[in-house]
């Protein structure tokens, strides 16, 4: 689904962000990307989400090479990922629904359609009934399962999350970890990105770990970090290249 | 299309609302594109107006031509009954020099000084009124040119000179209306642009936010030329009330001077095309300058 291929990014100022980066994502797989701040991590989602582009290597996301994708085509593109941030990036002066709404609006569902695939959504992260409320007056952890269901409403098959969990105390995180979860049981390949080392303990997915700008270790699911410095042998194909 | 033409309704509606949010702003610009959509307004009504009035004068344009003395007063009607009969001429009216002297002794009170000549000094006279579509100064001075020639005419008065100044003057101010059209268009479009692009800076959130969920340029741009149409069809409209108020103001005293001329001339407004012309011109400005103004300033913003 995602697939990464020698890939370098290095920034205007020199910074280099991702640097000979190799990694295969299967389609339907979950994968967390950790990592200290400054890894690479952020910069790697922005690649996949065409915010920024790859100085040198390929990347293939849903049978597209990113190189090819023009200007113009940008958002069509994105159209096929959902992303959810860290600071849930909502619009404060409309209400949850609209919010909600906006994938779809662009998309050219029409109004019926809306209604019953926003609801759909909101209901999948259980805020069905606070379509009218606007963000600030919903909890931070409202506010982000609103940003989920955006992410969600017009059924991308990739979902990327950029530290989805950060503000959120472990409860919450658990909480929309599940969320994930959820959505992975229904076939789309979520990528996520964060440091909440609570999180990874309670999720044994496959987890990828960055360290300047490479891969330095990647641990497939069902195996605890203890575990992996014991039995080798599980390392999975395709992460050869970045070690 | 269903869908399409509801999303274009209603983010039509939607920018109408946003800038009913921000009323004050919103009418001061309206009101500075209104204004300088009134002046080109204002300005072709003064040369449609004076057009109008001069082209009354035109036609009133006849010729006086004098016969020599002496002439019968039949010689003197054959001579009409010839001008009569040239097809740039409408009518001819004779007054023979006793109608003329008994005219001159009524008007003039100089009765007694009049009865006191042995003779009437005065000549028959024509008055010769050229056809509705032969009133250019070229073909009157073609036909003074031949009453001219023709052998019991002694004198032919003509004047088109002031008629001719006037046109003059009413071209260049034609000129200059244009010029300061497109000067003011200019100008209604860098105002739309401004506003539109303080209107962007705004929204900057909102616009990254739309482009993240994979809003088009096109998309992101649509709100933006809505509110630039309103604000045009706005200003046309402040305009179209300002001219109302200018010819409100000026029609009295106009009719006034009219009236000491002894014309019936009474100021005209804007017709229903010139003020669709004007409503659409504002919309069509407003929406370019949106439009120029959105596609330089929404390209910069992209999510980081």
């Amino acid at each position: 689904m995602i697939r990464f291929d020698h890939v370098f990014k290095r920034y205007p100022n020199g910074r280099e962000a991702l640097s000979d980066l190799s990694l295969e994502i299967e389609s339907g797989e979950v994968v967390f990307l950790t990592g200290h701040s400054g890894a690479g991590k952020s910069s790697l989602l922005k690649l996949i989400s065409l915010i920024e582009r790859p100085t040198r290597g390929q990347l293939i996301v849903n049978g597209q090479n990113v190189n090819g994708v023009k200007r113009s085509k940008v958002p069509a593109f994105r159209r096929q990922i959902g992303m959810v941030f860290q600071d849930h990036k909502l619009l404060h002066d409309r209400t949850i629904f609209d919010n909600v709404a906006l994938p779809l609006i662009i998309a050219g569902v029409g109004t019926k359609e809306i209604g019953k695939r926003v609801r759909a959504a909101l209901d999948q992260v259980g805020l069905l009934g606070r379509e009218n409320s606007v963000p600030l007056e919903l909890s931070t952890g409202e506010q982000q399962r609103v940003g989920i269901a955006r992410a969600v409403v017009s059924k991308p098959p990739v979902l990327i999350a950029d530290e989805p969990t950060g503000n959120l105390d472990p409860e919450l995180s658990l909480e929309v970890m599940n969320i994930f979860r959820r959505f992975n049981e229904v076939g789309v390949t979520v990528l996520v990105a964060s440091h909440d080392l609570y999180l990874l303990e309670h999720f044994p997915v496959r987890r990828v770990r960055l360290e300047g700008g490479r891969i330095v270790d990647d641990i497939p699911a069902g195996v605890s970090a203890g575990e992996k410095l014991v039995d080798p042998a599980k390392f999975m194909t395709g992460s050869e290249g970045a070690l | 299309m269903g869908a399409w033409l509801t999303r274009h309704a209603q983010t039509s509606i939607g920018s109408l609302g946003r800038l009913s949010q921000h009323k004050l702003a919103t009418l001061l610009t309206i009101l500075v594109i209104g204004i300088a959509l009134a002046l080109p307004a204002c300005l072709h009504l003064l040369i449609d107006n004076a057009q109008n009035a001069t082209g009354n004068w035109n036609r009133a344009v006849d010729l006086t031509v004098f016969l020599k003395r002496p002439t019968s007063v039949e010689d003197a009607t054959r001579t009409a009954d010839r001008i009569r009969k040239r097809r740039d001429v409408s009518n001819v009216e004779l007054i023979t020099a006793d109608a003329a002297l008994k005219d001159f002794r009524r008007d003039s009170g100089f009765g007694p000084a009049i009865d006191a000549l042995n003779d009437n000094p005065l000549p028959h006279t024509l008055v010769v009124t050229p056809a509705a579509e032969f009133t250019t100064a070229a073909s009157l001075e073609g036909l003074a040119a031949d009453l001219r020639g023709m052998p019991s005419v002694d004198v032919v008065q003509l004047d088109t000179a002031w008629v001719n100044r006037l046109n003059a003057i009413l071209d260049t101010v034609r000129s200059a209306l244009v010029v300061a059209a497109a000067l003011l268009a200019l100008g209604v479009m860098v105002i739309v642009g401004n506003t539109i692009r303080l209107d962007i800076q705004n929204r900057r959130t909102e616009i990254e936010v739309t482009k993240l969920v994979g809003g088009s340029d096109a998309f992101v741009r649509r709100p933006f030329l809505y509110n630039g149409l309103w604000y045009g069809l706005g200003g046309g409209l402040i305009a179209w009330i300002i001219t109302l108020a200018v010819i409100g103001v000026l029609r009295e005293p106009i009719g006034r001077v009219a009236g000491l001329y002894g014309s019936a001339f009474e100021l005209g407004g804007l017709d229903p095309r010139a003020t669709l012309i004007l409503l659409g011109s504002g919309i069509v400005l407003g929406w370019l300058g949106s439009y120029l103004a959105a596609s330089r300033h929404l390209r910069a913003i992209e999510p980081t």
